[in-house]
């Protein structure tokens, strides 16, 4: 059994290799998207502000599986052919931007309105206002919700296995459909996904720690 | 491009997707009434256990926040029928597996819960001669109840989006009717659209009955 596993071990570090780059990219690309539209939410004009809201809720009021799904299948019917990759990677995007929104939006509406007033009084413009002044202080509500939030980027790669997607759960899987050895690979499967997520959690209450000794 | 949207096969099989539904729901009010007695039991005894017990349970609640729940759906419904010798449903197996899930978040939020009880109401009910066990049940659950409920609705409405994991083991939830629709008879623009509007359609209607409780039992005690 253990000779069986040791030899599957090369191919379960390339699934894992992949979930991690899943992660990575979607955790990057949420980021820059979802800082996007969160300024768009709190400071756009209204219509834009609608379409933001109404892209927040829907998506993160619907199973990421059915995202998934929606994008895998309904993107081809529609005519727009992806890699089956990068159509995990667009639905996984979109699920976790609209959470980068609301971290965004959350930790921007932290903020003290006279903080604002006080560098509108000294004329900032509004670009200097958020560098200098409101992405600086929000940085730091920001970020430990963020980082907690990845380990659910981690855990939501998972699905794309459902596509054929080699990562570390379809290695799993079919390393199991070769050896019948269920129970130790998930197992294993269940620690290796331990190990990252467990990680993230431990540096975000750290962060959350760093930064209690702030008062409003 | 050049999709026209056809929706006469979705409401020709439309049973599946309201069967779906019902049984989504089934799941996650199932799920979490068990998952609520675990994490009940687990966040009194961890609060006034010792070194040991807090231990073994806060082990079971970073695990199982820690790993996907496909993996934990696969390994309880493929993995361990191979060690243990027990026959289930693939259905017992989703719902043991969504208890087990819901209950280590829920021990998160009614440990939080009991640590913010005003340490002067327990104080109060010592004053009038209650027991441990009755400042249990009429002081401190009571006045947590209240604390968390929020949490606990949040709780639920995220269960009820994840017993879509479900159609991976071929119980027929809503997700696999969507599936079972889309693989036959290919209208799957139009399957995910009714599908979301399903989803989002009964998880607010959820959420805004679940404030109206919070805010009657606010106002009530």
């Amino acid at each position: 059994m253990l000779s069986q596993i040791a030899y599957a071990l090369p191919f379960l570090a390339e699934g894992f290799a992949l979930t991690l780059w899943v992660s990575l990219l979607v955790v990057a690309l949420s980021l820059i998207a979802g800082v996007i539209l969160g300024v768009g939410l709190v400071y756009g004009p209204v219509p834009l502000r609608w379409a933001v809201r109404i892209f927040s809720d829907t998506i993160r009021g619907i199973p990421i599986l059915v995202l998934i799904f929606f994008v895998y299948y309904g993107l081809p019917a529609v005519g727009v052919h992806l890699q089956s990759f990068w159509a995990a990677v667009l639905a996984l995007t979109l699920f976790k931007t609209a959470q980068v929104v609301e971290y965004l939006r959350g930790a921007v509406a932290s903020i003290a309105k006279g903080q604002s007033e006080a560098a509108m009084a000294i004329g900032l413009t509004f670009r200097q206002r958020l560098a200098y002044v409101i992405f600086p202080q929000a940085f730091r509500r920001f970020l430990p919700p963020w980082i907690n939030g990845v380990t659910d980027a981690v855990k939501g790669s998972a699905l794309v296995s459902l596509l054929g997607i080699t990562d570390l759960m379809q290695a799993i899987n079919q390393v199991i459909g070769r050896t019948y050895e269920a129970m130790p690979l998930y197992i294993l499967g269940a620690l290796l996904y331990f190990a990252v997520n467990y990680a993230l959690s431990l540096a975000s209450r750290r962060l959350e720690r760093r930064f209690a000794f702030i008062r409003e | 491009m050049g999709y026209t949207l056809n929706f006469n096969l979705i409401w020709r099989h439309f049973d599946k997707l309201w069967g779906g539904l019902l049984l989504s729901l089934e799941l996650a009010v199932i799920s979490i009434a068990i998952g609520i007695v675990i994490g009940l039991v687990l966040a009194v005894w961890y609060v006034s256990a010792g070194r040991v017990v807090r231990g073994i349970i806060a082990a079971y609640v970073e695990f199982i926040r820690n790993v996907p729940l496909i993996l934990l759906v696969y390994l309880v419904f493929y993995g361990l029928p191979t060690v243990v010798d027990l026959v289930y449903s693939a259905q017992t197996s989703f719902v043991a597996t969504l208890a087990l899930y819901s209950g280590a978040y829920l021990v998160e939020v009614f440990r939080s819960g009991l640590e913010a009880v005003p340490r002067g109401q327990i104080d109060a009910g010592k004053a009038i001669g209650l027991t441990p066990w009755q400042r249990l049940v009429h002081v401190r659950l009571p006045t947590m109840l209240r604390i968390t409920l929020p949490a606990l609705s949040n709780t639920f409405i995220s269960l009820f989006k994840d017993t879509s994991v479900a159609s991976v083991i071929s119980v027929p939830e809503l997700t696999y009717g969507a599936q079972w629709i889309n693989f036959n008879t290919f209208r799957i623009v139009e399957v995910y659209l009714v599908v979301t509007a399903m989803y989002l359609v009964t998880g607010y209607a959820l959420l805004f009955a679940l404030r109206l409780v919070e805010r009657w039992y606010r106002t009530a005690h």
